[in-house]
């Protein structure tokens, strides 16, 4: 018998202490991309062998730069969730799990950053 | 671990099932498009550095062994995004008895080859075919 209550258990969350926050986000983020991902591929239809400035011209519209961020914000957080997915279920040395691990939020983090960043710097036009 | 303790059948007992293989194809395509991302961001910050190193990326991206990773990207992205459809019908519920499970799984292999190819018509044709 337990002497703990349904509403501890349930604040408790589990083993990993984030519930569903991981199922969550992951099916959250999949469906944003459904959209973003296939407007973008369909968008780059007619950037294809464009020459830098219809490139910028494109992503400096507000609408795009605002769909372009979104677009790299829920890939780069899909992707994590993804990998970390991945490596739970066929990583087994635990040092290497927590390498693997970090290396892959890493790529992740930097990898918004640097999105997030060109999208603003093309978009602003620094150059 | 002791080598006395009973296992369970290992995945090479099995006969290779159309389920099981494009449950490994998702996930083998979702690490494939995670890799896939650098090409995005080389994409993004060279747009984001100038004309000239535009233009030094484009060259990149007009390589014959470049296209056929874009292609292999094409086909992942697709498949993906189809069979993710599919993974959501579940996650509501829908789509579970075997039948309904074989048709959607041929279904979404189709739909990702199509795709693929659609796009890439679209790409050949604006490049003017040869290029």
């Amino acid at each position: 018998m337990s002497l703990r209550s349904e509403l501890g258990r349930v604040k408790g969350l589990g083993s990993a202490k984030q519930g569903l926050g991981h199922w969550r986000v992951q099916r959250l983020t999949a469906v944003a991309l459904v959209p973003l991902a296939l407007w973008f591929v369909t968008a780059l239809m007619s950037l294809i062998g464009a020459p830098h400035a219809a490139v910028v011209a494109w992503i400096s519209q507000p609408h795009i730069t605002v769909l372009m961020l979104a677009l790299v914000i829920a890939l780069f957080w899909h992707l994590q969730l993804g990998l970390q997915t991945v490596l739970e279920d066929y990583v087994h040395a635990p040092w290497l799990q927590i390498i693997t691990q970090l290396g892959v939020r890493g790529f992740a983090v930097l990898g918004a950053l640097a999105a997030i960043v060109s999208i603003l710097k093309i978009s602003v036009g620094v150059n | 671990m002791s080598r006395s303790k009973p296992l369970s059948p290992h995945l090479q007992v099995y006969r290779p099932q159309l389920t099981s293989m494009l449950s490994i194809t998702h996930r083998a395509s979702g690490i494939f498009l995670s890799a896939g991302t650098v090409v995005l961001l080389y994409w993004l910050m060279s747009a984001a550095s100038g004309a000239a190193r535009y233009a030094a990326a484009l060259d990149l991206f007009r390589c014959g062994l470049t296209r056929v990773f874009l292609v292999g990207w094409t086909w992942a992205f697709f498949y993906h995004l189809c069979n993710g459809l599919r993974h959501l019908g579940w996650d509501a519920g829908y789509g579970f008895d075997l039948k309904t499970v074989y048709r959607t799984g041929y279904a979404v292999l189709a739909a990702s080859v199509v795709l693929t190819g659609l796009i890439w018509a679209c790409v050949l044709s604006q490049l003017g075919g040869a290029a």
